[in-house]
């Protein structure tokens, strides 16, 4: 397995589109830190590449490679090896090379400018939602053996999380604002994984306004040590659920 | 002739004596009450070390009470400990613990009486009910004391120092810690609260109602229940002041209820959940302050008018105002907010874009506190872009014409 893993982690070296999005997230976190005084605006341009680039670059990329190394997946099923190992170890290999990008691109500069709370959630969350879109590929490009549609999933679940959702619980929370909501609220964001990692970066950002009334609630259930195992337990579930799916499905696919 | 004049002299010098009487364990007198029985007006009467549970102490002569090395005078959980009933009085130096506690009477660490120009200064106050009382007095000093007690529901505990219906006093560098209202001012007029720091009270660090034409000046409130309120008054001065760490949903950094004519200048409102909240006030001047790292940096109720808000800093806050209608009678002018994105082509430090400061999210927040779940999402972020260039949500006369392009070095 070790030596699949190797050969995909050359593969996606030499493709050279991974160390351009390291150098592009490097090139944004080092100058919005350099740009102002104070560290503020520094993480919300982070914040927003962990909300919006990490996940669209994670699951296009993967995605596309997942399509064109479906070759290369095919001579490996020929020889005696397992299709759990083979899938496994593509998955090990884009999502490692997803998160190095991330903690090199953006972890680093992260640690340097803001080594606080902030900064550690931050990089966490990021290597998750990277792990996370990872394996939603892996779901979009089991799903179908036509390219452009299997992409075309992809970047429809990527709208999905980063814009629709978001949309639908701003329209849920104004028909239903006069009922009490909070709580339910709390378990709706459970449904996308950008919505937890944002709200678990938040609680840490803006502390003073989360210790308003509604905040409150939020800072109560996050913001407790269940409430942090609670919500990473439910970012690890998010990678490895499509995952599992993608593996039972590759498992039976006829190729 | 002669032998009457020297007469006359002499009993006035006998007369004009001011007498130190000692009071101590192992003096002749022994208790402060004797001491004061004994006492004339005039007298200094100075107290050493020890431990003196004598009830309720009655000052009511015109003298100087000075405890040497803080001795303790307790009042045991009965009654109040120390009362003023006299003009002129001084009372420095003392530990004043164990007060009573009643709802009806309101038992005091030191209280006084309808007096003027008493002086209480240097004294230690501990577990009171409330600490020091001044009621219906002029001309008082309240200086250098500390004042701590340990209340967790404010219906159990009363007032660091509580002022009430008095003119004149100064309340200058007290430490209070733990009571219900830090500082409360009650109908108290031309007064001074200098450089106090007011922390860890249940409810407010500072309270006032009624109180016009007084000033507080270079005081720390922080993490007090519900920050300071300042209501149905005018004509206060409100300069160099910290309020810090006031964190809940009703707890304000400063709360402005029916304020008039009144001066915010050069105060610093640090991670409070709102910084200043504003409620029917009207021509206040709110001016350099720094509003840094607070939920809401200001929240100014449709109900005010003709508040001028000029000249501070806002960084980091979360909001930097929010608002709960659509009404706008107040002027923001030439305020540094560092989430302008104008530009200065002509260099001149102003920002040649007007600056909106309430965002669209702040208004859906206040109509509908759960999105503030949404808070940061890309799809409010792009909501509040075009919001910000053509209003429709948020009033477009809510705006700061003349946004400065660097912060202020306040």
């Amino acid at each position: 397995m070790n030596r699949i893993i190797k050969i995909i982690l050359l593969d996606i070296i030499k493709n050279k589109i991974v160390l351009a999005y390291t150098f592009i997230l490097a090139i944004l976190s080092w100058s919005s830190f350099a740009l102002e005084d104070n560290s503020a605006k520094g993480l919300l341009t982070i914040l927003n590449v962990i909300l919006f680039t990490v996940p669209l670059v994670s699951i296009l990329f993967s995605t596309i490679y997942l399509y064109n190394s479906s070759e290369f997946i095919e001579l490996l099923l020929s020889q005696p090896v397992k299709r759990l190992k083979i899938w496994l170890s593509l998955f090990t290999g884009l999502s490692s090379s997803m998160v190095f990008s991330f903690f090199v691109g953006a972890g680093i500069p992260l640690l340097i400018n803001s080594p606080d709370n902030v900064g550690f959630m931050m990089i966490i969350v990021g290597c998750l939602i990277s792990v996370i879109f990872v394996a939603l590929a892996f779901l979009s490009s089991i799903l179908t053996r036509d390219k452009a549609k299997g992409i075309g999933i992809a970047i429809m679940i990527w709208l999905y999380f980063a814009l629709l959702f978001d949309g639908i619980v701003l329209f849920l929370l104004f028909q239903f604002a006069d009922y009490p909501i909070e709580n339910a609220m709390i378990g709706i964001t459970a449904l996308s994984p950008i919505d937890l990692a944002r709200i678990q970066i938040l609680l840490h950002l803006d502390v003073s306004a989360m210790m308003g009334y509604t905040g409150a609630i939020f800072k109560d259930f996050f913001g407790t040590t269940t409430g942090l195992i609670v919500s990473f337990l439910l970012l690890c579930l998010w990678a490895i659920i499509p995952f599992f799916i993608s593996l039972k499905k590759f498992n039976r696919k006829d190729l | 002739m002669k032998i009457i004049l020297l007469a006359y002299f002499l009993s006035l010098s006998v007369l004009c004596e001011a007498r130190i009487i000692l009071v101590g364990k192992n003096l002749p007198l022994k208790t402060i009450k004797a001491a004061i029985a004994q006492s004339t007006d005039g007298d200094t009467i100075i107290v050493s070390n020890g431990i003196y549970k004598e009830g309720r102490i009655l000052i009511n002569k015109k003298i100087v009470l000075i405890g040497k090395n803080f001795p303790v005078l307790d009042g045991q959980n009965k009654s109040e400990v120390l009362s003023v009933n006299a003009d002129n009085v001084v009372v420095k130096g003392f530990k004043i613990i164990n007060s009573g506690h009643a709802a009806l009477e309101d038992p005091c660490g030191i209280r006084v009486y309808d007096k003027s120009n008493v002086i209480i200064e240097n004294n230690i106050l501990d577990n009171n009910f409330f600490g020091i009382y001044i009621q219906n007095s002029k001309n008082c000093i309240i200086k250098n004391n500390t004042v701590k007690a340990y209340g967790e529901e404010e219906q159990l505990i009363g007032n660091g120092i509580h002022c009430w219906k008095s003119e004149n006093l100064q309340i200058i560098a007290n430490k209070i810690s733990g009571h219900r209202d830090g500082i409360y001012f009650e109908f108290v007029t031309n007064s001074v609260i200098w450089r106090n720091v007011s922390s860890g009270n249940v409810r407010y660090g500072l309270h006032f109602m009624f109180s016009n034409d007084d000033a507080y000046i270079t005081n720390i409130f922080k993490n007090n229940g519900a920050g300071v309120a300042v209501m149905f008054t005018k004509n206060v001065k409100m300069f160099n002041n910290y309020f810090e760490e006031n964190w809940g949903d009703s707890a304000y950094g400063l709360l402005l209820k029916e304020i008039a004519d009144s001066y915010i200048f050069n105060n610093r409102f640090s991670r409070n959940t709102s910084g200043i909240y504003m409620e029917g006030t009207s021509r206040i001047k709110v001016e350099k302050n720094v509003f840094k790292s607070n939920g809401w940096g200001m929240k100014i109720q449709a109900s005010c008018m003709d508040n001028e808000i000029v000249n501070n800093n806002y960084l980091k806050n979360t909001f930097d105002i929010s608002t709960n209608g659509s009404l706008v009678l107040n002027t923001f002018n030439s305020n540094y907010w560092d989430k302008y994105e104008g530009y200065d082509l002509d260099k001149n430090g102003i920002g040649d874009v007007p600056y909106h400061p309430l965002s669209l999210f702040a208004v859906l927040t206040e109509t509908n506190p759960s999105a503030m779940l949404l808070y940061r999402s890309f799809m409010i972020t792009l909501l509040d872009k075009s919001e910000k260039v053509l209003p429709s949500i948020t009033p477009d006369n809510f705006v700061d014409n003349t946004p400065l392009m660097k912060s202020l070095p306040l």
